[in-house]
């Protein structure tokens, strides 16, 4: 191929054939040649032998054009269902002048230049994806655009002012003379990229703030995309592993005899995370797996279970703790307060369940090791794969693949380190594929969580104190250590500590509790708990105050015209000031996370004894909007994300186990079940916020306050049930 | 030797009868558009045609598909412009994408019984699908664009 050595080259007709191009043997293992003072990482062996095709210019990390006119731009983040394969091309396109209908995708490889500045790594989460490509990738695009027009000016002697750049070619003001970006390549070769570029103005834009089409969902809708489980390479092993159900639990003893029968079975192996069974096919694994005879030892961890860890959290409710934030004296002023109350929440556990489940497929070599992954964190599995081959980092490639579903989970490297395990066992490329049992099983968990609440009015039932104390495990121990100082965990007060609301005298709280359980990062972020129990007491003040609820919180965000243009849009749009139809119930909630700001009511109606959302209201101020049609698909979805939450299931514990196993013991939100979602976008100049966890916080204190004006029952604990 | 028809094409297959449909296509034939979700019949992401009814391939073993005519999100169109999938993008419906072979083969089996489904219709077949990115609202407008011939390509 004259571009091996280019990376995977993704066209809109065949987006991600990575199975196709992996069964042909082609143009794998490549790392994208960045500019040598943008890579100061070793290259790969692959990208040193690769001829470098003789007509090609790469301006910078994000753009390579063409001789023969192709234009490929570089997708650093992982696809999960978001849409940044569509969002960040957006933004190189708009400054670079070509179509998206002209470009060809490439998923970049590791490399520092591809490092997220808001996660420090190179990583998709948080809702960043968009923040932080913003502005570097308009920079990129127009870097290469303004090298396009210097080439054609110094072709033409002409003047670059005169020369305009359009859907991939470079015209003469003339209106005779035009060039295409690929006829200019040679010419441009020989220019310096410009120091410093001008971006386009808004009002020139055409591609930013327009519903493009996703690029992904041709492929999506014909069957071809490819995850992590569709990859398929020659001589591929199947694998699954048998895990001691118990947290900290390990092998004790193990015979194979039984599993050795099975036909198709290859090898069955004692890796790191427990007894891998290594077959021809998926199913001769888990057949496999099935006759596996494995004693687990014994941990103390088989005390786990979900009164204990209540109990253990309600120890926290009371005693010492750290302070998150704090102004003025809260004690003083709910001690002077005329009106105090209190009240607690409870935040239940809850699992990813991504509809595709965990799993890796590694090839490990001697002198390379290829990983392909649906992966959140690619210079994470780069450093585990080089940890337990001990290759250099230069030597291993990571391909990340689509994503069915992320959410946090894939950020972890738990199943990448099995794979790796088992191809360096057998010296043959291996699929590892957890079952949704597995997946369940050992999920890195959204944590439960207390919430101790406690408020003051004074006699004109104006909100005068704050109180909120978080307590639950800490996520960022384990995930990020460096983060946690004074004893707080920023994720798990986030939405709590940075409260807009203005009150006096406030102190937010967050008391450490760890548990056995495996917990992690979850959509919506820290905001999905400590939302809950904020917007829903903000309600329990306003009725013990007589006022209405988006009253209080208008009177409470005086200060605050972002939000309160939410608020006065969200009341006009959800008919607020008119009584509710007969049977139903509205509920408000307004979060401000990721830099953006939501503002949901909901209605809801009983049903059998059992709450039902029946239509949802969204106010969305996420600053600049890239593409209007993505952001409202993030928001359905985190709508439906969060209502599995707060309406379904939750994960529970008994004997060290986790309870649920499948969608029959943790039912998803179903067809049938999802509301009505509406949707207004605010303009604003504001650069843009995240989206992709937006919609999950409100939606929980949204359905509860609903609840609560139907039935007057405060519902202070998810998911969700109730008592009458 | 198990013989079906597969995407229009006979097929003879010498493989473990008890294998379910769903790794017979994945990891024997090459068809991964058939998708695993959960391996009990709960979440609909492998569902495929058996004679024209909607099937979970992860609890259909080979043995019950001799002679019969199997269809899956490969064989839905020679081009990939049947109208479901026509509508699906003109709606915008998936996001990750893992779900959608089955929801696609589920509104195809559907489309065939009812080819002007109703609301009701469409919720009860649908819900036999999960999806954790919830795109639910824009499935039930891809159908009935689908099912609108007068509207198909609007
Ligand atoms: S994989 Fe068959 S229904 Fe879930
Ligand atoms: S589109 Fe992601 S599960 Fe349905």
């Amino acid at each position: 191929m004259a571009d091996a050595g280019v990376g995977r080259r993704l066209s809109r007709r065949s987006l991600l054939k990575i199975g196709a191009l992996a069964g042909g043997g082609l143009a794998l293992g490549i790392h994208l040649p960045v500019r040598a003072e943008l890579d100061p990482e070793p290259r790969s062996a692959d990208a040193k032998t690769a001829p470098e095709a003789p007509v090609e210019l790469a301006p910078n990390a994000w753009v390579r054009i063409h001789g023969d006119g192709r234009i490929e731009l570089v997708l650093a983040r992982s696809e999960m269902g978001q849409g940044v394969m569509t969002a960040l091309p957006m933004l190189l396109a708009e400054e670079l002048e070509v179509g998206l209908d002209q470009v060809q995708l490439v998923i970049a490889p590791v490399a520092r230049v591809y490092a997220n500045r808001l996660l420090g790594v190179q990583a998709t989460g948080e809702s960043t994806s968009v923040r932080d490509a913003w502005t570097p990738l308009r920079e990129a695009g127009a870097a290469a655009r303004a090298l396009m027009i210097a080439a054609a000016a110094s072709v033409w002697e002409a003047l670059p002012s005169d020369c305009q750049a359009r859907r991939g070619r470079v015209h003469h003001s003339d209106g005779v003379r035009s060039l295409s970006y690929g006829e200019l390549v040679a010419t441009a070769s020989g220019l310096a990229p410009p120091d410093r570029v001008a971006l386009k103005s808004p009002a020139a834009w055409t591609l930013i703030g327009t519903s493009q089409q996703r690029l992904d969902t041709p492929e999506k809708v014909s069957g071809g995309a490819h995850f992590g489980l569709d990859i398929r390479l020659p001589g591929l092993l199947f694998a699954t592993l048998y895990r001691c159900p118990v947290p900290g639990s390990r092998v004790l003893s193990w015979r194979a005899a039984e599993t050795l029968k099975v036909a198709g079975v290859v090898d069955v192996l004692a890796v790191r995370n427990g007894i891998g069974v290594v077959a021809e096919s998926t199913w001769a694994a888990l057949q496999g797996r099935a006759r596996l005879d494995v004693s687990c030892r014994p941990t103390v961890n088989a005390n786990l279970d979900s009164q204990r860890i209540r109990s253990r959290l309600r120890i926290g409710l009371k005693g010492r703790s750290a302070v998150a934030r704090k102004s003025g004296d809260v004690s003083l002023a709910l001690a002077a307060a005329a009106h105090e109350i209190e009240a607690v929440y409870e935040v239940g556990f809850q699992p990813h369940a991504c509809m595709e489940p965990m799993n890796c497929t590694a090839d490990v070599q001697p002198d390379r090791c290829a990983l392909y992954v649906p992966t959140q964190a690619q210079e994470g599995a780069r450093a585990i794969a080089s940890a337990i081959t001990g290759l250099a980092p230069g030597r291993i490639s990571v391909h990340t693949s689509l994503l069915g579903g992320g959410d946090g989970r894939r950020l972890e490297q738990d199943f990448v380190v099995d794979a790796l395990e088992l191809s360096l066992r057998v010296h043959r490329p291996v699929q590892v594929v957890w079952t949704r049992e597995d997946d369940f099983r050992h999920d890195f968990f959204r944590p439960m969580t207390l919430h101790r609440l406690r408020g003051g009015l004074d006699a004109e039932g104006r909100v005068t104190a704050w109180f909120h104390r978080v307590v639950g495990p800490s996520v960022l121990a384990r995930l990020r250590p460096d983060s946690i100082r004074d004893g707080i965990d920023p994720f798990m007060v986030e939405g709590a500590a940075d409260i807009a609301y203005e009150i006096p005298d406030l102190r937010i709280e967050y008391r450490r509790a760890d548990t056995p359980a495996a917990v992690g990062l979850w959509r919506g972020g820290g905001y999905a708990h400590t939302s809950f129990a904020a917007e829903c007491f903000l309600d329990e003040l306003a009725a013990a105050a007589g006022q209405d609820p988006l009253m209080m919180r208008r009177h409470l965000l005086a200060g605050s015209p972002r939000h309160l243009r939410l608020l006065d849009r969200i009341g006009e749009r959800a008919g607020w000031g008119a009584a509710a139809t007969q049977g139903l119930g509205r509920g408000l909630a307004l979060v401000a996370a990721f830099e953006s700001l939501i503002a949901m009511v909901a209605e809801v109606a009983l049903e059998g004894g059992r709450v039902r959302v029946h239509r949802v209201f969204c106010v969305v101020d996420c600053g600049r909007v890239v593409n209007p049609d993505l952001v409202r698909g993030q928001i359905q979805g985190g709508v439906a994300y969060g209502l599995t939450a707060a309406l379904k299931g939750e994960i529970s514990f008994t004997d060290g186990q986790v309870d649920q196993l499948d969608f029959e013991q943790y039912p998803l939100l179903r067809f049938g079940e999802m509301p009505e979602v509406v949707i207004d976008i605010l303009p604003s100049d504001a650069d843009p916020g995240g989206v992709s966890g937006l919609g999950v916080p409100p939606i929980a204190p949204a359905v509860a306050n609903a609840v609560f004006a139907l039935t007057g029952e405060r519902v202070r604990s998810l998911p969700i049930r109730l008592a009458s | 030797m198990i013989s079906l028809t597969l995407n229009g094409e006979p097929r003879a297959l010498d493989l473990d009868p008890e294998m379910p449909l769903l790794w017979v296509l994945r990891d024997h034939l090459g068809l991964m558009g058939t998708k695993y979700g959960c391996g009990k019949a709960e979440c609909g992401a492998c569902i495929v045609h058996l004679d024209g009814e909607p099937v979970n391939a992860c609890m259909t073993p080979l043995s019950q598909v001799e002679g019969r005519s199997v269809t899956t999100i490969e064989g839905l169109s020679s081009d990939g412009r049947h109208p479901l999938q026509l509508a699906w993008i003109i709606e915008q419906v998936p996001q990750c994408g893992y779900c959608q072979p089955g929801q696609i083969m589920m509104a195809a089996a559907l489309l065939n019984k009812h080819p002007r489904p109703t609301d009701a219709q469409i919720e009860e077949a649908m819900s036999r699908v999960l999806c954790r990115c919830g795109t639910y609202e824009r499935i039930r407008r891809a159908v009935h664009r689908a099912a609108s011939p007068e509207v198909q390509n609007g």
